[in-house]
């Protein structure tokens, strides 16, 4: 690892004057010193935000939910309010990485981490991500990588918790000294490879992630997240799903389908969605919505079994959101 | 150890030594299993043996299960790995390690790190241990050794803190006149595929086993085949009714123990001290001898406490010679530990294997022939062979195996739990299990009828009793849904290797503290706790009176510790020593007593006069009268009584998995493993030990895989969270049934455990369980979703063709 600078904020203003020459915001560290300690990154200065007593919390607000980035995981996945209505974000955030983790990272840092690449995360293969002009993936060992929308890299998004926030409608606050703040969606958070495949964010080097804003869903609205991997301790996702049902008794007027470990950001299924408005919630439409989420999917040469798992991960999750059935114990975590 | 164990004659490093003949004494013994088979057999025993045990339940300390010796210092961090270990001065080194597979080095420049501030002693590798070696070595001449796999170390920096280390490790350029290489086995067999060696090679195996045959034919990158028949193969299968084959292939498992590898090597003109995470003191001490030309009085090995090893851990190899080195040249201690993505490259794995297995049987279940064709890579070393189930576990008329290694540009194997048996036995026991339903016979009635083994008899009929089997449906693919639950089972077996280089001395000192000394070191599996629950059984004190002191050279000779010998070695010569040291005591109180020797005992923490002519007396205030400070006895391991009897032990293991056909997950929900290991010292240590091998060979079965870029020849998962190892979720409900299982060879009767606790079977048991849920064979591991799914898929495909 580099020698860097740490500088250890107590205040936003403080956090923010500080976020130039190449200065990273450091929350939890998780995901951060990892890249750092793989020898990816050598940034010359760290900002420690961890100890930035405004940027955590949970608040419920008349609109819905404001959350602070350094609400940790576990917090928000134990939080009363959260379990009760929006389940989708307590699964997805009690369900990441393993307990210990989930009491370190926060949820800014599990939003804002890279993404998941062998090739990318090793030192040894210098790649389009960091600014070169090849990927390994394609012809190399891709059997955990995307299959959907990947353009010039097939990393995958490692988020869950955008998987969620995603699927919920929510935006993030984004701070600059000279700026002031901007509205971000969470899909709009993230840049896609082809648009600019060293940036994977829209945060710009002086911004700070300051609030996340969740909607209040309609009332009769049902969610919940499922994440399946190799084995259930301390695994990424191989197939996952976040799914918002807003019902009309037993008919989905509106359902919200979103995919993390499909493509490089996550995504919402349109075609998955459409496949169930307007439809009651039974185990056909779901496995129908789950088929349609894999449309135009194209495997790369060793992972043709993510494009089996995808479908029932969404019918699974579906029908668990629907409280139609239990937390598969297939699913991770 | 070699895959082919003439099981009549054990190895040639584990020959008793022939002495003169000792007076011999007559003695019975418990033979068999308890409530099963129990009997007694007549013993030629040495005289100077101590009276034989009865069973364990007949045993007050031995046999019991007695708290860990060190679990209270191992679970609060007072127990000081070689990770620890800090001395005054200490050095950090850090290797640097080749970036490509294969190729020459042409120059090493180390003017840079030598300048780098607190660098102290820089040291460039001129010999490299653990890949195999040309047999004609003037093949290649080269200033350096020739770069094979990615991650080859190449030279070292030591400097005072472990930064400094890194940094100038960075700064030392070595340019490489890169050659082709290859990384994947099936292109290495093709006839133009880049060689790994320019001629033939071979890898000597190490204290702990591994490494092949030497006397094998090599052509291009194939080294073998070791071919072995026993009768006529064709005859074989032309008497057999049926005939089942299946193609099996597993993957390359990394040893992945906590600790890595590692040593603080303290180099002094008088003594160079070396603290190493091994599994082999002497083995260590013997190979830093060797290398330095220094007298073997000149080295002092220290292993306090070691952070797991699975056979891996022999000799100083590459960290060890390089840390002495470093530390001879700055004059000041090193400490080189290997950070995981170099324990994942270079220092051994269990090799893969692709094996092509059939078997002839009459329409009774009796075998006619076994065939094996198999191959498999170590990497740039050998010892791939996996024939040892097909050869040893039943009776067949006839036997035919050929097998090869496959040379390819990646990191040497060694041994590891159980060479080749995890392999032999994944493909073994699902063919036999497809056999049973080819014959539609029950697959223990089958097991039955060609395994005459009298201990497996007993395990099968304990788990045909068992509730979990009793559960089986015998129809594959009878649960209804998505998720089906099938049970299957499979047979393990292990060898009696004696190690005869075990000794111990015992000390009663005047206070009546009694201590056991051995340069033995335990790797994990608790030979402290036995040694002290001998002396207690001995002394008739509670073993937390005893002081054990182990892992060091200075000691009386240990065996290492490999091939399951740890226990069933050293515990003879403890108890021994320990038998003779209380007659000596007996003798030389008994005076000061007013008794005779032969009528004191020990007893209870007393010494009691059997004819009751004395009031009994504290074991401390008896040990006040003793004439000297100190008494003390040593021992040496005894040969077995029986050398040529009871040479295999094993066990069956019974899995029950679910397994979810839509998402092509299996979950191992539970296991029954009934194991033998003779006597049982201490049965929570044994237990302990199997659930050790189950969770370690389901964890090979289902998730571990060593992934090779085969572009680049770069491992992409060299650390812990893609190289997926199981974890507490994983881990299923696992009963052991523990069959004591007495041989009569020995004054403890003791018997290795290690290699044959379930990690051997419980691949085949779950591949087993797997069919009988989904009606479908895995015949590759790690069984992923991708694997499960893809064969559902074929499956399917296969039955609408059909």
């Amino acid at each position: 690892m580099n020698r860097f600078v740490l500088a250890d904020c107590t205040s936003v203003d403080a956090a923010l004057s500080q976020l130039h020459d190449g200065a990273v915001v450091k929350a939890g560290g998780v995901d951060l010193l990892d890249r750092m300690k793989d020898g990816i990154e050598e940034p010359p200065k760290l900002v420690n935000i961890r100890n930035i007593a405004e940027l955590r919390g949970i608040h419920e607000t008349d609109h819905g939910l404001t959350i602070g980035p350094l609400a940790t995981l576990a917090e928000i996945s134990e939080h009363p309010a959260i379990r009760s209505q929006y389940q989708i974000l307590s699964d997805a955030c009690g369900h990441a990485a393993t307990p210990h983790i989930r009491n370190m990272a926060t949820v800014g840092g599990n939003l804002l981490q890279r993404i998941q690449c062998w090739y990318y995360r090793s030192a040894d293969f210098q790649c389009l991500r960091k600014g070169k002009d090849f990927c390994f993936a394609f012809g190399g060992l891709n059997q955990y990588h995307a299959i959907m929308d990947y353009g010039s890299c097939p990393a995958v998004a490692p988020s869950s918790a955008a998987v969620a926030l995603l699927g919920l409608n929510s935006s993030v606050e984004l701070t600059s000294a000279k700026r002031g703040k901007r509205t971000v969606g969470i899909r709009e958070l993230y840049v896609v490879p082809d648009a600019n495949p060293t940036k994977f964010t829209v945060i710009e080097p002086d911004e700070l992630l300051t609030a996340i804003v969740v909607p209040r869903p309609t009332p009769g609205t049902r969610s919940a997240y499922q994440k399946y991997g190799e084995k259930e301790s301390f695994d990424w996702a191989i197939a996952d799903a976040g799914v918002v049902l807003e019902m009309d008794g037993n008919v989905c007027r509106r359902a919200v389908i979103t995919m993390g470990a499909a493509s490089p950001v996550v995504r919402r299924s349109a075609q998955a969605e459409a496949a169930l408005a307007g439809q009651p919630i039974t185990e056909e439409t779901a496995r129908a919505a789950g088929r349609a989420s894999v449309e135009g999917a194209l495997p790369l040469s060793m992972n043709a079994y993510k494009v089996d798992l995808f479908p029932v991960a969404v019918y699974r999750t579906i029908l668990l959101a629907a409280g139609q059935r239990d937390r598969d114990p297939s699913a991770a975590g | 150890m070699a895959s082919h164990l003439n099981v009549d004659t054990p190895g040639e490093e584990l020959i008793p030594e022939q002495a003169a003949a000792p007076p011999k004494k007559s003695v019975q013994m418990p033979v068999g299993v308890p409530d099963y088979t129990l009997t007694s057999e007549t013993r030629q025993v040495p005289a100077s043996e101590p009276p034989v045990w009865p069973i364990n339940k007949d045993l007050k300390c031995v046999g019991q299960s007695t708290e860990r010796y060190d679990g209270a210092a191992k679970v609060t961090g007072r127990a000081r790995y070689t990770s620890d270990v800090q001395l005054p001065g200490m050095l950090y080194a850090k290797f640097v390690d080749a970036s490509i597979p294969h190729g020459k080095v042409v120059s090493i420049d180390t003017s840079a790190a030598e300048k780098y501030p607190g660098v102290r002693s820089v040291h460039v590798i001129q010999q490299v241990l653990g890949p195999a070696v040309l047999r004609d070595p003037k093949l290649e001449q080269v200033k350096y050794p020739v770069v094979r796999f990615a991650g080859q170390p190449v030279a070292a920096v030591a400097a005072v803190t472990p930064d400094a280390a890194e940094e100038a490790a960075k700064l030392v350029k070595v340019r490489y006149d890169a050659m082709p290489f290859v990384v994947d086995i099936d292109k290495a067999r093709a006839s133009d595929a880049p060689q790994v060696f320019p001629g033939p090679a071979d890898e000597a195996g190490s204290a702990g086993g591994g490494g092949g045959p030497s006397d094998v034919p090599q052509t291009g990158n194939v080294h073998g085949p070791s071919v072995h028949r026993v009768g006529q193969v064709e005859q074989g299968f032309k008497e057999a009714d049926v005939v089942v084959e299946g193609h099996y292939i597993t993957q390359v498992q990394t040893h992945s123990a906590l600790e890595t590898h590692g040593v603080v090597a303290d180099w002094k003109p008088e003594m160079l001290t070396v603290w190493a995470s091994t599994q082999g003191t002497a083995s260590v001490r013997e190979e830093l001898a060797g290398f330095f030309h220094i007298p073997l009085t000149q080295v002092r090995v220290i292993t306090e406490f070691m952070g797991g090893g699975f056979g891996a851990k022999f000799g100083a190899g590459n960290p060890g010679v390089v840390a002495a080195a470093l530390s001879r040249k700055a004059g000041a201690p090193v400490r080189l530990m290997l950070d995981r993505e170099e324990e994942h490259l270079s220092v051994g794995n269990r090799p893969s294997s692709d094996q092509r297995l059939r078997i002839g049987a009459k329409q009774d279940g009796t075998i006619t022939a076994i065939q094996l064709i198999s191959y498999g890579t170590a990497g740039c070393g050998t010892g791939a062979g996996c024939s040892g189930p097909a050869a040893n576990l039943y009776k067949s008329a006839s036997l035919h195996t050929e097998e090869n290694d496959v040379f390819i540009n990646a990191g040497p194997a060694t041994a590891m739990r159980a060479p080749g048996h995890p392999q032999g036995a994944f493909a073994l026991e699902q063919t036999m299990d497809e056999l049973a339903v080819k014959l539609n016979m029950d697959p223990i009635d089958l097991r039955d009828k060609t395994d005459p083994h009298p201990v497996r008899r007993v395990e099968r009929q304990i788990v045909r009793g068992s509730d979990l089997w009793k559960s089986r449906n015998p129809t594959a693919a009878a649960s209804p849904g998505p998720v089906k639950r099938g049970v299957g089972l499979a047979q393990s077996v292990w060898y009696r290797f004696v190690s005869m280089g075990s000794a111990a001395e015992v000390r009663v000192h005047r206070d009546g503290s009694l201590e056991v000394i051995s340069a033995v070191q335990d790797i994990g599996s608790g030979i402290k706790t036995v040694m002290a629950q001998i002396l207690a059984e001995q002394f008739g004190v509670p073993p937390a009176q005893v002081a054990v002191k182990i892992g060091d050279t200075n000691y009386p000779e240990g065996p290492n510790s490999g091939g399951s010998v740890t226990t069933l070695s050293l515990t003879p010569a403890v108890r021994d020593a320990a038998w003779q040291a209380s007659q000596k005591f007996l003798a030389d109180i008994a005076p000061a007593l007013g008794a005779s020797p032969g009528d004191l005992v020990l007893v209870d923490g007393e010494v009691r006069s059997q004819s009751g002519k004395m009031q009994p007396l504290s074991f401390r205030r008896a040990a006040a009268k003793m004439s000297s400070a100190q008494i003390t006895a040593q021992a040496k391991r005894v040969p077995d009584y029986a050398p040529h009897k009871y040479l295999t032990y094993g066990g069956v293991d019974v899995a029950e998995v679910e397994v979810d056909t839509e998402v092509g997950r299996i979950r191992v929900t539970r296991v029954l493993s009934v194991h033998d290991c003779g006597r049982p010292m201490n049965p929570t240590q044994v237990i302990s030990q199997i659930n050790g091998g189950i969770t370690q060979g389901m964890s090979y079965t289902l998730f571990e895989n060593r992934l090779l870029d085969p572009e680049y020849g770069l491992m992409v998962n060299p650390d812990l969270e893609q190289y997926k190892i199981a974890g507490a979720r994983e881990i299923p409900d696992i009963d052991v049934r523990l069959v004591e299982a007495y041989l009569g060879q020995s004054s403890t009767d003791a018997s290795g455990i290690g290699e044959a606790a379930g990690v051997v079977s419980i691949g085949a048991a779950i591949g087993n369980a797997v069919y009988n849920a989904i009606g479908v064979r895995i015949r590759q591991t790690p069984m992923t979703p991708a694997v499960v799914l893809a064969a559902l898929r074929t499956a399917a495909q296969r039955r609408e063709i059909a």
